[in-house]
């Protein structure tokens, strides 16, 4: 009995466990079917991201050639260190570990990292740019270990600029985009380089390229095991610019000429060709060093460069403004010729000083040139002569014309952030001003005083304009253009204007010109001989006399500033161009300057050996300043 | 003593269904470590150990093991309280002893011992109804080994114990009142053991457990990443060793813990279906042997043993989907692990051993 009842409980209970168990094993299956058949996308998608990861391959940006097809800015590969915070445990052991192998400052790791801490964790951190091969090497034998396997090393390539600043503000300079940009262009992503400066900003769509991506499996430290796909990047188009590397280097070692003999290191030079509108040679100075931008700036670096006194990322081949001095006596005496107030005959005589409305007005010479005619006041710089002239021809008139010849306006130049210059007009003053012009005023705008202030490109555009004959050409610096199929050549930009000269007219101009060179002028160590150069000095004060014995104590550089303008052969010129010294003391220290530039020109054409680079002494730099006698400022330095 | 005639009544079928679940293993082993390596071959000699063991758990009447189950019982208190002192470290904790060739884990052997004894004690009870004496006795039989393992600590294999008890217990006759009892002390005691019982990790893999993301990157982790690895896999799975979860690390300890995430991501939930299938099988044709057992003591006995393997089997299959706290409990039959496939295959040589001999005396 009591084992009957034994059994019946037994197979009572022994049912229940069965039960049970069919119950629990169905509740099992039912989790399963929600987990992998109603959840499956989620989970999938889970799953994807876990272990593929894209990497973007950074598309290189086109080389830049010049107009010989010598490379000027190519590409280099650098390495870039970066965090993958993804799959990391313990964020900050990894920054110490990285900066301790690194040799970096912890602080600053960590602070880089916050500043990137809402960025989705796949995506990496960089911390160093342009490492060293000591630090991918350090970086490389940790992740190997298996101690660093969320720190990445990645090669990226990096812009590679000519050394020593050549053409600094030409090129420019690449950066990251920032937030505005992106959100403006829908080509651009963040972290995405970009140009930031010269012909890097203005062809960034062609240099630019398309990032390239790669698509992998990592597992779960991260380690890649294997590309599933992989879009390569298309490298930026190649540009050929209209530039050539000679006569660049020669202006730039007019510049460092001028600067080992402690002239000055400011200034800026252009070379054109006069009937395309080519840019030859571009330079501003001091300059920068754009590699030092290529992988990322360091604060320091940005931090000297910003508060140097001398302004080295300013343009001021674009951007400054000064006063032209007795390089703007052409646009006075092309006003007087063309408006048919004056002859080439047209004859002055000078006593070093003239009176208008009641105030004296002092030539250049203090003994004065006697009776001249134009020729022979372009040639000697004669300011008496041009005052006369500006008086008679009205400051309206002279505005026509220096528009004409390509002052006061923009030069259009394919590069970014151009400035207008200011050739002054009655109604000019009266916006501006709210004022009446007095003819009074006209008399120093006749020797380029005054309100008058042009670009260095605007001069460069001016001495093109007077070469070749009444065209202004658009300056620019793209030549070709290579699309992958080979180089397509880029057409030259229609002029801005052009005006009808009258040949003879023009001709007494170029004369002068001529002789300022090669007679008895101001501009005899511009001579080539064998080259008809023709040019025209010029020496501008930044400040009036009385002003400069007022600022003596200031400390600050008040010398004059030296141009020169020019065009070579005189007859159908091949360059025309300008060279700008600031606070160059005089005019023909420009003149020495645009000697070697046109020397080394002459000498490529007819493929002679260039001329080496020039010391200081071979450019018989003027260091005499007259009014540092005057003022007596121990600050104003002589050699 | 091995007559022929038994050779008939072993369960054919139910250990059809075992070799299967060791086949499925031993695939997904072979997957989740990157083919034949030192890990599948020592898997295939677990199997063939056990199978050895299973054959003399099979040859001796499990009557006359019983009647030494005291000395067997005795025989793994012992070795408990040596790898308590004396056990090769590992992570942490001591449960292996270190024989050279290969590490024993006599914690895996204590649930077949335990069921032994208890079956023993109950089913040799005289007396109609079960007493309280009988529970308390019998619940310090499994409160021995059950503190033991827990210092070692491996707590996971020390719960394992309390289903034996308990199944056995409750065919034994334990009266529904005191079951309801013991759930109630159950919920009262919870907060207190949470409080001064569960070491500090221990009570962290709960409270994660409630939610993971609140330590995504730590305990919390695995949780995650197992519902993932199972999620993904979908209706017919990734194919065999094309699962991204378990083959390229996201998922730890593939090939053991966690086998069964690897097979539902890489074999997709018709796999599933199948393992658990297969599982539920043998867990029936062991229940059905408890139903056919000639004496309260085999009966006994086959639940004892079922009990364990069973709550592993379920308690692991609800981890691998992420949906239970992770513990270090192996799947038995297909996880890696030579003692536990020993002691698994050996315990069920008991199973075999109790239907087998239903007709004799």
């Amino acid at each position: 009995m009591a084992i009957q009842e034994d059994r019946r409980r037994i197979t009572i209970r022994l049912t229940v466990l069965q039960v049970a168990c069919v119950v629990v094993f169905a509740a099992l299956g039912i989790s399963f079917w929600l987990l992998q058949i109603v959840e499956h996308d989620k989970y999938a998608e889970m799953a994807e991201n876990n272990n593929q990861r894209t990497i973007a391959l950074r598309a290189p940006r086109g080389v830049l050639y010049d107009r010989n097809g010598e490379v000027l800015v190519e590409n280099r590969h650098s390495f870039t260190i970066s965090i993958v915070r993804e799959h990391t445990k313990d964020l900050d052991r990894t920054i110490r570990m990285l900066s301790a192998v690194a040799g970096l400052d912890t602080n600053n790791v960590r602070a880089i990292v916050a500043r990137h801490r809402a960025e989705p964790t796949y995506r990496p951190i960089v911390i160093v740019d342009d490492a060293s091969l000591a630090q991918v090497a350090a970086i490389t034998a940790r992740r190997l270990d298996f101690e660093l396997p969320d720190v990445v090393v990645e090669e990226v390539p990096t812009r590679r600029y000519p050394g020593e600043g050549i053409a600094a503000h030409l090129f420019g300079y690449v950066g990251e985009v920032n937030d505005t940009m992106v959100a403006a262009d829908d080509t651009l992503k963040s972290g995405d380089l970009v140009g930031q400066a010269g012909i890097e900003k203005i062809y960034n769509a062609l240099l630019m390229g398309q990032d390239g991506a790669k698509v992998v499996v990592v597992n779960s430290l991260g380690r890649e095991i294997r590309t599933l796909e992989e879009v390569p990047p298309t490298e930026g188009k190649r540009l050929q610019l209209t530039i050539d590397y000679d006569i660049q280097k020669a202006v730039e070692d007019g510049f460092r000429a001028s600067r080992d003999a402690h002239l000055t290191n400011a200034g800026a030079a252009i070379v054109l060709d006069p009937t395309t509108g080519d840019v030859l040679a571009f330079s501003s100075e001091p300059a920068y060093d754009p590699n030092a931008f290529a992988a990322g700036i360091d604060r320091a670096t940005w931090a000297s460069l910003t508060n140097d006194e001398q302004r080295p990322l300013n343009d001021r081949a674009l951007q400054g403004r000064y006063s032209p001095g007795s390089t703007f006596k052409m646009a006075v005496a092309m006003a007087g010729l063309e408006e048919g107030i004056i002859t080439p005959d047209f004859q002055v005589h000078c006593v070093g000083a003239a009176n208008f409305y009641g105030r004296e007005f002092k030539c250049w010479r203090k003994g004065g040139h006697g009776t001249i005619d134009l020729r022979h006041a372009i040639e000697q710089s004669c300011d008496v002569y041009f005052y006369t002239v500006a008086n008679l021809v009205g400051v309206d008139k002279i505005n026509r014309w220096a528009t004409a010849l390509g002052l006061g306006v923009k030069s259009g130049i394919d590069l970014p952030n151009e400035v207008q210059g200011l050739v002054p007009s009655t109604e000019w003053k009266r916006e501006k001003m709210h004022e009446k012009w007095y003819a009074g005023e006209t008399i120093s705008v006749g020797i380029g005083q005054g309100q008058v202030s042009v670009t260095p490109i605007s001069m460069a555009v001016y001495a093109a304009t007077l070469a070749n004959g009444g065209t202004r050409i658009t300056p620019h610096l793209l030549k070709a253009v290579d699309e992958g199929s080979g180089w397509k050549p880029v057409p030259a930009p229609a002029p801005q204007s052009k005006v009808e000269l009258d040949p003879a007219k023009l001709q007494a101009i170029r004369d002068g010109l001529w002789g300022v060179v090669n007679g008895g002028g101001t501009g005899g160590r511009a001579r080539v001989s064998g080259h008809d150069v023709a040019g025209k000095t010029g020496t501008a004060q930044v400040i009036s006399n009385e002003g400069r014995v007022a600022a003596a104590r200031s400390g600050k550089d008040l010398r004059d500033n030296g141009w020169f303008v020019f065009f070579a052969p005189r007859d159908n010129p091949e360059i025309a161009g300008v060279v700008f010294l600031e606070h160059g003391i005089h005019g023909p220290n420009a003149a020495s300057v645009a000697h070697h530039i046109i020397d080394t020109y002459f000498a490529k054409k007819e493929k002679r050996p260039l001329p080496p680079a020039p010391t200081p002494q071979d450019m018989r730099f003027d260091f005499s300043d007259p009014y540092a006698v005057k003022t007596a400022t121990p600050a104003v330095e002589t050699n | 003593m091995f007559e022929r005639r038994l050779y008939y009544h072993i369960d054919w079928a139910m250990l059809a269904g075992m070799f299967a679940l060791c086949a499925i293993g031993l695939a997904q082993i072979f997957s989740a470590t990157g083919g034949f390596t030192r890990i599948y071959y020592t898997q295939i000699y677990g199997i063939l150990i056990g199978i050895f063991a299973m054959g003399l758990c099979l040859t001796i009447d499990y009557r006359s093991l019983a009647d030494k189950s005291h000395w067997i019982y005795l025989a793994v208190l012992v070795l408990l309280m040596y790898v308590l002192f004396f056990g090769a470290v590992r992570g942490g904790s001591r449960r292996w002893i270190d024989l050279g060739v290969v590490n024993l884990q006599p914690s895996e052997f204590v649930k077949a011992a335990l069921a032994l004894v208890l079956a023993k004690f109950f089913g040799e009870s005289r007396r109609g109804a079960i007493t309280r004496e009988d529970l308390a006795i019998a619940g310090a039989l499994t409160a021995v080994p059950l503190i033991l393992i827990a210092r070692q600590p491996d707590l996971g294999t020390a719960v394992t114990l309390i289903p034996v008890g308990f199944a056995i217990a409750y065919v034994a006759g334990m009266p529904m009142r005191i079951i309801g009892v013991l759930a109630l002390v159950g919920v009262l005691v919870a907060p207190v053991a949470w409080k001064f019982a569960l070491k500090d990790y221990q009570r962290e893999r709960i409270s994660t457990f409630l939610d993971p993301s609140q330590d995504a990157k730590g305990a919390g982790y695995q949780q995650i990443q197992a519902r993932i690895t199972v999620g993904s896999g979908g209706l017919w799975g990734k194919g065999f060793t094309k699962g991204t979860q378990g083959q390229l690390r996201f998922l730890p300890v593939a090939h053991n813990d966690f086998i069964f995430s690897v097979l539902a991501e890489e074999q997709g939930f018709a796999g599933v279906l199948v393992t658990l299938g297969l599982y539920l099988f043998v867990i029936l044709r062991a229940l059905e042997a408890a139903r056919l057992a000639k004496d309260r003591l085999g009966a006994y006995l086959v639940l004892g043993v079922l009990a364990s393997f069973t709550f592993q089997v379920i308690y692991n299959v609800t981890m691998s989907a992420g949906l239970a706290p992770v513990k270090g409990l192996t799947l038995p039959l297909m996880s890696y692990g030579g003692s536990s496939m020993i002691a698994t295959l050996a315990a069920f040589g008991l199973i075999l051993n109790v239907r087998m001999r239903r007709f004799t005396n």
